[in-house]
């Protein structure tokens, strides 16, 4: 009996080892299947972003056999998974950083980066408020910089005259590129604010926290304002540069297209791996469909289309295969269109190599704005530059 | 006197039980309710085999359905024989020693460990150290491990329930132990597993952090044809209709919900079902 069941313990044991085993068997069967890759585009990254990758791969698959897939990581995490090859392209709401490019240039990763649209953050409030027509640049700092944390409590305190109530403030997380862009543009620090506002990373929580409360105020990307025209009032935003548009200035398809919505409309990304450019050509179609395309299908998922002339100018430096980024240590360097046109001119021969700053504590003040900024060929400043702090 | 005090005191008391009952089934209603007439004119044959769209009204939810069929194909075949075999161990086989107890304390606390957590795990020993990439073997593996746990401990209270007396007559008609908890343990806490492998099985349907972590994409142009092949799952799917700001999606969304719900419901038929035949049969 003993014995017996001594053997069934063993074979009960025995079991649970294969089933366990099971798991590790059929991954060294997977292991093989690898050896035949299937040719598949992958593209990661921002939230924000994937309307238009959607919309893109929706178009190109009527027209193709490849397979494409879509992943959304954030932008953080998706140049995480860019950088170690996982991916071959990533959807971004912002520039690459310095960490994120040393991580890409540490695995042999060179990137080609094509802005493929403009996104407006609106200043949004309840309608019920009828004093907030528009806000400037330097009170909305005030409003939001860490040092008005408890102490800019109410709205007279943003510009007199307006009423003397509790202002209550909402604003996507703090992990969101929207939030790293407003705090970059308004603020002046990437990722610092105050800390007492509502958050939330779903954007429609700040539209019904908005809609419900009317001495709010809250900022998130425009198309969930275009969504929600009839529960929300828009503020109009002014930046106290004349050349750029003077006044204050309401975000739409046209104010954020020419770049006079300053500064709260920005431009979003796909970066392509140039290795998997080379070697697969599932990606060369893809993402040369993705640059061709994305203007027509911007404005149907709530976004700005570039003007068919920088539009252009990015197609080019995909088919040329520009490698590095002409947007990633941007503060306030220039608009969209005066550094896409810089990096057309001079084509220095240096600039195929040229990658961004690679080492982050570097002061980069008004160096490179374009990676042709060669001792030789000095590239046309852009203008508007401001030194980068 | 005395009496009609007490008559009022159960009379309220059963006042609280009752409205206990009411409250959360009318929020429950209220919910189901609010979903289904959000989504159900989205709800059609075109939107279950459809693949997912820019337009809100061409959408569908064929990748993500079928790669949560699949996600829960794997997960069931890993997790209920190890769960159940680790449970019968457990309860028939192990001896009340320290050791046992440390592994129960264990179980009982990996059932309540959140589920990003085991998406970590997943990620860091099948999608790394074992090779297996973002593939949809390792979110059902993920998933697997995410719910052993819950199949353990209620195949464990279902193996309780069989009287002690039943093991004791087989033994003593000179049963040996294996045919005794094949022939009548087994047998008798069947229908008790299988309402804990549903519930374990419905839980894995509505993860959406793990697979997150694991690596399954948002979209995807075909169907999982292996193993190896990337993912989708339909929480995915609802989650990002949700973060929409187009009203359409959200109509995407709820109809997804309502997909999803009436999957949960077609198991736990199924589990009613099996049950009823199975305590028939004896």
């Amino acid at each position: 009996m003993k014995s017996i069941n001594t053997a069934l313990k063993l074979t009960g044991v025995v079991g649970l080892v294969v089933s366990l085993g099971a798991c590790v068997k059929k991954k060294t069967e997977e292991a093989v299947i690898p050896a035949v890759p299937q040719v598949t585009v992958t593209l990661d990254g921002s939230s924000t972003v994937f309307p238009i990758s959607e919309a893109i791969a929706e178009e190109f698959k009527k027209a193709n056999q490849d397979n494409v897939t879509i992943g959304v990581s954030g932008t953080g995490g998706g140049f995480k998974k860019f950088c170690s090859k996982e991916v071959a392209m990533v959807g971004a709401s912002r520039a690459i950083t310095a960490e994120e490019a040393q991580a890409c240039s540490t695995n042999g990763v060179n990137f080609i980066e094509l802005p493929v649209a403009f996104d407006g953050i609106a200043i949004v409030v309840n309608p019920k408020n009828t004093f907030a027509e528009s806000v400037t640049v330097a009170e909305l700092k005030m409003l939001w910089a860490p040092e008005a944390q408890g102490k800019v409590t109410k709205w007279s305190q943003v510009r007199a005259g307006w009423p003397d109530k509790e202002i209550h403030l909402f604003g996507p997380g703090v992990d969101s590129g929207t939030y790293d862009y407003f705090t970059k543009a308004i603020v002046g620090t990437e990722h610092s604010s105050r800390g007492d506002f509502t958050s939330s990373e779903d954007d429609n929580v700040l539209v019904q926290g908005v809609t419900a409360d009317e001495f709010s105020l809250g900022f998130f990307g425009l198309s969930y304002f275009e969504a929600n025209k009839e529960k929300l009032k828009l503020v109009k935003l002014d930046d106290g540069v004349a050349e750029n548009g003077e006044g204050p200035i309401a975000p739409n398809a046209t104010t954020i297209g020419d770049a006079t919505y300053q500064p709260l409309s920005r431009p979003i990304f796909i970066y392509v791996s140039s290795s998997a450019l080379t070697e697969n050509e599932a990606v060369a179609r893809f993402s040369s469909f993705y640059a061709q395309n994305a203007g027509r299908v911007a404005a149907h998922v709530g976004y700005v289309a570039l003007p068919t002339d920088l539009a252009a100018i990015v197609t080019q430096r995909l088919t040329d295969r520009k490698i590095g980024s002409l947007f990633s240590a941007e503060a306030a360097k220039g608009t969209v269109r005066s550094v896409l046109e810089a990096s057309k001119l001079p084509a220095a021969p240096a600039a195929e190599g040229a990658a961004v700053p690679t080492d982050a504590a570097a002061p980069a003040p008004t160096a490179a704005p374009a990676p042709a900024a060669v001792p030789a060929a000095p590239a046309p400043a852009p203008h508007g530059q401001h030194p980068a702090k | 006197m005395k009496k009609n005090h007490e008559i009022w005191y159960e009379r309220g008391f059963l006042l609280l039980c009752g409205f206990s009952v009411l409250l959360p089934l009318a929020i429950l209603f209220y919910f189901v309710a609010q979903v289904v007439m959000d989504g159900f004119g989205r709800l059609s044959l075109q939107f279950l085999l459809g693949f997912p769209s820019r337009f809100a009204e061409q959408a569908g939810v064929l990748p993500g359905l079928v790669g949560s069929f699949y996600l829960l194909l794997i997960t069931g075949l890993i997790a209920l024989p190890i769960g159940v075999g680790a449970a019968v161990y457990l309860e028939e086989y192990g001896k009340r020693s320290r050791l046992a107890t440390l592994i129960e304390v264990n179980i009982s606390n990996l059932a309540g460990v959140p589920s990003v957590i085991y998406g970590l795990l997943g990620l860091a020993v099948f999608v790394r150290a074992l090779g297996m990439g973002r593939s949809i073997l390792a979110g059902g593996c993920t998933l697997a491990f995410l719910v052993l746990p819950i199949v353990v401990i209620s195949t464990r209270e279902a193996l309780r329930t069989v009287p002690q007396g039943f093991r004791e007559a087989s033994a003593a008609l000179g049963a040996t132990k294996w045919q005794t908890i094949r022939g009548v343990v087994l047998p008798e806490a069947m229908p008790g597993i299988l309402t804990g492998a549903i519930l374990a099985l419905s839980r894995a349907l509505g993860e959406t952090a793990p697979l997150v972590v694991v690596g399954a994409l948002t979209y995807v142009t075909f169907l999982p044809n292996s193993l190896n092949s990337p993912f989708t799952a339909l929480p995915l799917q609802i989650y990002n209709w949700v973060s929409r700001p187009q009203a359409a999606f959200a109509a995407n969304a709820a109809a997804g919900i309502v997909v999803l719900l009436i999957l949960m419901l077609a198991m736990n038929m199924i589990a009613v079902i099996l049950r009823g035949r199975m305590q028939n049969r004896r």
